[in-house]
């Protein structure tokens, strides 16, 4: 896995890219079980984020990553801003300038921890760390890009017949059930842009 | 905005709508007048409903108070974001902010007129959260 400045650079492109292009779904989503400004929250966050290229490549990795997590805490609003800036600033802070695939399952447990604590939640509730947790199961078993954004696509999937008991959509009870949670979707699609750029190969 | 040199507890309100915000401040103030440090915010960066973070440090800066700041927020985001800026405060300011876990106009009522006996951070917060719950 190479970070050097052009991955980097490619990296945000393609994560602004895949949330830009499908800000319109992930509003009908949240519209569906939230307040509808999913789309357009992460929308403008990414935005911001691509306006800080192309200084924002030109960082290190660890101080990259901390910059996206605290423009799109500042940006994004809603509960999403600080629950993804969230990941992307501990992964920063955790990730070594050249990482190695073990230093990266660790740095993004440590994310996952961090987005636990913040959202005061886990696993099972329909939120995006109904991706997060079995995407990293997958990555720390050893999966390589494809296993991984497979698994975020089908992770993001399974939360449509899930019962909401955290965020907006929990105030719907069980009429939660049946849509897809757009806070899934979107760490979905955030995860496939990123297995792709990183081209990450199988391993141990 | 409004604030007072008092040394009570300052109130922070932050509501989804600016317009829910800003009335919450507006009774407030009718029941303590400016015996308390008091600041509102309300809205996304771009003025639609939403919170945001920038807003939420600058409601702490506005109310900021020695003997503390206590949050009253209304739906989730509003106290996600409102964690986040407390978190992102200095240091020496971080321990004396808290989020409290009371309906938005009721309990800011209620912990204002807490913070305006002189009652400390912790009491100002258990009065909000009791008085509901």
């Amino acid at each position: 896995m190479s970070f050097d400045r052009a991955t980097r650079d490619k990296l945000v492109r393609a994560l602004a890219a895949t949330v830009i292009a499908h800000a319109d779904e992930l509003t009908s989503l949240d519209q569906a079980i939230g307040d509808g400004d999913h789309g357009l929250n992460m929308k403008r966050g990414f935005e911001a984020v691509l306006a800080t290229l192309p200084g924002l490549a030109d960082k290190s990795t660890p101080e990259m990553l901390k910059s996206i997590g605290m423009t799109l805490v500042m940006k994004v609003g809603g509960a999403s801003g600080p629950l993804v800036g969230t990941f992307f600033m501990e992964l920063g802070k955790a990730l070594p300038e050249a990482p190695s695939r073990a230093d990266l399952i660790a740095a993004t447990d440590k994310a996952i921890e961090a987005v636990k604590a913040r959202g005061r939640s886990d696993a099972g509730q329909k939120t995006l760390l109904d991706v997060l947790v079995p995407v990293q199961a997958v990555f720390a078993a050893g999966g390589d890009s494809r296993a991984i954004a497979v698994e975020a696509a089908e992770a993001a999937e399974r939360t449509t017949p899930m019962l909401a008991i955290r965020g907006r959509a929990s105030f719907l009870g069980e009429r939660s059930i049946g849509h897809m949670d757009p806070g899934s979707r979107s760490a979905s699609l955030l995860i496939g842009a990123a297995a792709e750029t990183l081209e990450i190969k199988a391993g141990s | 905005m409004s604030n007072s040199s008092s040394g009570n507890v300052g109130i922070v309100i932050v509501s989804h709508s600016p317009k829910i915000a800003e009335g919450a401040a507006d009774m407030v103030r009718q029941m303590v007048g400016n015996a308390v440090p008091l600041a509102w915010t309300g809205g996304d960066i771009e003025g639609g409903l939403g919170t945001n973070v920038a807003g939420i440090l600058e409601a702490i800066e506005t109310a900021w108070s020695p003997a503390g700041v206590a949050i009253l927020v209304d739906l989730g985001g509003a106290e996600t974001n409102s964690e986040m800026a407390v978190e992102m405060l200095p240091e020496d300011r971080r321990g004396r902010v808290v989020v409290c876990n009371a309906p938005v106009v009721e309990g800011a009522v209620i912990a204002a007129t807490e913070s305006s006996g002189g009652s400390s951070l912790i009491a100002v917060k258990r009065s909000a959260e009791e008085f509901y719950a």
